[in-house]
């Protein structure tokens, strides 16, 4: 981590970068926070560990309208959704000074309080470059072990990978964290019988209080103005009060970004309630790789999207109900 | 005292036709007087591609049981290319209504040539019958919406 702190401290003292776009120490010590930093002397306060698992390439749109280069910090992962907003001229790569920094999976709150370890008063074992095997956990009710791996975010034991897509310098050592099949929830789900995924969606989406943190931590998501805030739509901004609601909110969410979605998966990080909702986004990139053959957004910086190009022997939709 | 027969079950079916290929054909099949069932209510869009897969949500929200959408065959396309662009995006958001555990053929997409009034025909009095045999439309409707 100092040597972040010292890198971003040269880059600003030599000019190359006016403001450093990274991750400062929340309360608690394991809920960093994604934050703006204008001098050297506020960079006491950045962080970067096992918990600092937010995507910051969406900040860079904001930032890509301010005077001066910006320093950012972008993980494996979420290179490729900078890549992506390259694509959609969403961000200004001539602002931005980007630092792959590396990554050894990164961990979720939700799991760990899950398997019960609660009043945390100090972690240990989160390092970002040298993670330890486990965490080890100061609480109120006296210390507390629990195995990395089993604390990791769910998209990280699907990892695409620890190169960075694009960079201009690299920093920090990466470990492999896959160690499950991307699509394998998608296929257990589709596995089912329509009654029982109707019964399953219905159960995870029922707990939707549509605070819309998927949609504002979406880097794939950056219209100015969305839809779900129009007062066009009775669906717009409260609470479901019925089951289509909730539905309707996340088939949209989950289509409009799909062939745009890298799978980065901040939606099921920042979701409160829990809900898986990379079920919709993974579908919908499984369906597309069927479909319309392998592709992953954000590779590039210029290949025509899926839903943004066609052949003339695409499939037609009546496959859906052939297929059974 | 005699208890009132339940009313029969007439299904609301929204059909989604393009200005320059479908709605024709739908005119020829008015024109040429053949018949499809009056549950049919047609929509009148620019373009197949011009039909947002919110619409088709927002229909059933409203209380369709079924919706159709209907475009120039591939290839034909008056504004050359959108019929592509709808046929990969109603692929999908298919794929997913089935994912979710809605009933697979509430929903389909038919390619109606200007020319094709028997098609029309025929396509809608299909698509109704198999509306009627999956019944009412209960996993996409929101009592709100309906009257």
């Amino acid at each position: 981590m100092q040597r972040l702190i010292d890198r971003a401290k040269e880059l600003l003292a030599d000019g190359t970068v006016v403001r450093v776009l990274g991750w400062k120490a929340g309360d608690m010590g394991y809920n960093p926070e994604p934050a703006m930093f204008d001098n050297a002397a506020e960079l006491r306060n950045f962080v970067y560990d096992g918990f600092c698992g937010a995507n910051l390439s969406k900040f860079m749109i904001e930032a890509s309208k301010l005077e001066g280069k910006t320093l950012v910090f972008l993980k494996p992962c979420d290179t490729y959704s900078f890549n992506q907003l390259i694509k959609e001229h969403r961000v200004d790569r001539d602002k931005a000074y980007i630092i792959g920094v590396g990554c050894q999976g990164k961990l979720s709150m939700e799991k760990i309080k899950s398997m019960g370890v609660k009043a945390i008063e100090s972690v240990s074992g989160a390092d970002a470059f040298d993670a330890a095997e486990e965490l080890t956990f100061e609480t109120l009710y006296g210390e507390k072990t629990v195995a990395y791996k089993d604390a990791m975010l769910q998209r990280c034991h699907v990892c695409k990978g620890k190169e960075h897509m694009i960079y201009d310098e690299l920093l920090g050592e990466s470990k492999d964290t896959k160690d499950a099949d991307r699509f394998a929830e998608v296929e257990r789900i589709e596995a089912m019988s329509p009654e029982e995924r109707f019964a399953f969606f219905q159960a995870e989406l029922s707990k939707c209080i549509r605070c819309n943190a998927c949609r504002n931590v979406c880097p794939a998501c950056s219209c100015r103005k969305c839809i779900f805030d129009g007062t066009k739509y009775d669906s717009a901004q409260k609470a479901n009060t019925t089951s289509f609601e909730e539905k309707m909110f996340h088939i949209i969410r989950a289509f409009h970004v799909a062939g745009r979605c890298t799978d980065c998966g901040e939606c099921s990080r920042v979701c409160p309630q829990g809900i898986p909702l990379h079920l919709f986004n993974r579908k919908f990139i499984k369906d597309i790789e069927t479909f319309y053959g392998e592709y992953q957004a954000g590779a590039d910086t210029d290949s025509k999207g899926p839903l943004t190009s066609y052949t003339f022997d695409d499939v037609e939709p009546s496959i859906v109900a052939e297929r059974g | 005292m005699s208890i009132e027969a339940k009313e029969e079950f007439r299904p609301k079916i929204v059909a989604f036709c393009c200005n320059w290929c479908s709605y024709a054909g739908a005119d020829l099949a008015g024109s040429s007087r053949l018949s499809y069932p009056a549950d049919v209510k047609i929509i009148r869009v620019p373009c197949s591609c011009r039909v947002n897969p919110m619409f088709i949500l927002r229909a059933f929200e409203k209380g369709a049981d079924g919706v159709i959408l209907c475009g120039c065959h591939p290839g034909d396309c008056h504004y050359s290319t959108g019929n592509f662009y709808a046929r990969r995006r109603m692929t999908l958001l298919f794929s997913m209504l089935d994912y979710l555990g809605v009933e697979n053929g509430r929903t389909r997409v038919e390619w109606v040539s200007a020319a094709e009034g028997v098609k029309f025909s025929t396509t809608m009095n299909e698509f109704v019958a198999k509306i009627h045999s999956l019944g009412k439309n209960v996993r996409l409707g929101d009592i709100r919406c309906k009257d």
